[in-house]
């Protein structure tokens, strides 16, 4: 039912399906993959931030201080939140600093 | 030492869209409409809660928390505690009565952390939703989703634990139940109650203030938290975690979030807390564990993903 939409994400290399009216992170998890990270996939916690180098697509609603309207006009939106209308080449810069300092005091390993 | 504060009263919640989210806190988690204001916000509440409401939901393009509301015995108190806060250096706003339906005057103040709280003593009691307080039945029919019982806590993020503590204790008469310290002797948690639970507010320590992590309702059973989660999955809603069990206070948990992204759990059991009970302690190295009791890991989302 619906149409499909190729989406590429430039960083990894990887590419996945996601159908129309599907959101582009949602799509990702289906696949197993893990090149954009997920958070609270509601548009409020700004973590699967990518850029959309190339494509159409709609937006659902995002939290304004990590998606200002400025960000968006240059396509830097969240995936949690774009529908695609075409296939879309997405980019999703590795972070920098949230996992060393989530980890600043984690040792604990799981143990099974 | 208790000083006349009561409980957690209420929440208000940030939204991005009203029409989603009232039917995630109504459908989905239970809670029962109670009313709407000009401004457009929704008040809730959960079944057993005799005051009007607790949670409160206001369409906002951010989500988040704007504030979270503690319930003293007495206007008396809040004047009392409203000069304490005053002298302890909070910065004060006095919220008139009505300013929330059916509420009377809060007293607001910014928390080191950088979040908003107020104190207040006057709310319309409506009772508890469906059942009476003569010869009243065990439960009301017709409750929806998770039919949580009651809004139970906060969990927040932002600096300044020790100072928090300090306001939290020595002005409003809460008690550190447990806590989290890291090696060189910083307390990287603190879970702070006024009642017998396990805790009424809790903080975790993280550089930018006034975030959100979640909040938290009380349901009865395992069992309840176990068929919260095959609702989760029944509505396609975000699972953060869980089901599973916190080591700190040992409560039995699933976090999930709302469709703004705020993070929300439902959790049943727990510990208690008296006054002249010693901390629990934590050690940071045991920081998954502390908080995820199976998993014994975090999972990044925990540190990272806030409102
Ligand atoms: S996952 Fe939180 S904004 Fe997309
Ligand atoms: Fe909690």
């Amino acid at each position: 039912m619906g149409e499909s939409y190729q989406i590429t994400e430039q960083c990894s290399g990887q590419r996945f399906p996601c159908k129309a009216g599907q959101s582009v992170l949602k799509a990702m998890e289906q696949q197993g993959l893990e090149c954009v990270p997920v958070g609270c996939r509601g548009g409020g916690c700004g973590l699967c931030k990518v850029t959309v180098r190339e494509g159409d697509y709609e937006c659902g609603k995002m939290s304004r201080v990590h998606a200002p309207p400025e960000a968006l006009a240059q396509g830097e939106v969240l995936a949690c939140r774009i529908y695609p209308l075409s296939d879309l080449i997405i980019e999703c810069r590795p972070r920098q600093s949230a996992a060393g300092h989530a980890n600043e005091y984690t040792t604990t390993k799981a143990m099974r | 030492m208790k000083k006349g504060v009561m409980r957690p009263g209420h929440v208000q919640i940030r939204v991005l869209d009203m029409d989603e989210a009232v039917k995630h806190y109504k459908d989905l988690l239970g809670l029962i409409e109670m009313d709407r204001d000009d401004q457009g916000r929704v008040y809730l509440k959960a079944w057993t809660e005799v005051d009007k409401f607790s949670v409160v939901l206001r369409e906002a393009d951010e989500p988040g928390m704007d504030f979270m509301g503690f319930k003293c015995l007495s206007e008396e108190v809040v004047d009392q505690l409203r000069g304490e806060l005053a002298a302890f250096g909070c910065e004060i706003e006095d919220v008139p009565e009505d300013e929330l339906k059916d509420c009377g005057r809060r007293v607001r103040f910014i928390a080191p952390t950088g979040h908003s709280f107020e104190i207040y003593a006057t709310k319309k009691q409506t009772g508890k939703w469906g059942v009476g307080n003569h010869n009243p039945e065990a439960w009301p029919r017709g409750l929806e989703g998770m039919k949580a019982t009651r809004f139970d806590h906060c969990l927040l993020y932002g600096p300044n634990l020790d100072e928090t503590l300090n306001l939290f204790r020595d002005v409003l008469g809460f008690d550190l139940a447990e806590q989290v310290m890291a090696p060189d002797g910083k307390r990287v948690a603190q879970f702070l109650t006024v009642s017998t639970k396990a805790h009424d507010i809790a903080f975790i320590h993280h550089e930018e203030p006034g975030k959100f992590h979640h909040a938290s309702f009380f349901l009865e059973t395992w069992q309840d938290v176990l068929k919260a989660a095959d609702l989760l999955s029944m509505t396609d809603t975000s699972i953060d975690i869980g089901p599973t069990r916190h080591g700190l206070t040992h409560g039995q948990t699933i976090y999930f979030f709302d469709p703004s992204g705020n993070r929300n759990e439902v959790f049943a059991g727990g510990d208690y807390h008296y006054p002249d009970h010693e901390p629990v302690t934590w050690d940071a190295e045991e920081l998954g564990k502390a908080i995820f009791y199976h998993d014994r890991a975090l999972n990044e989302r925990f540190m990272t993903v806030l409102t």
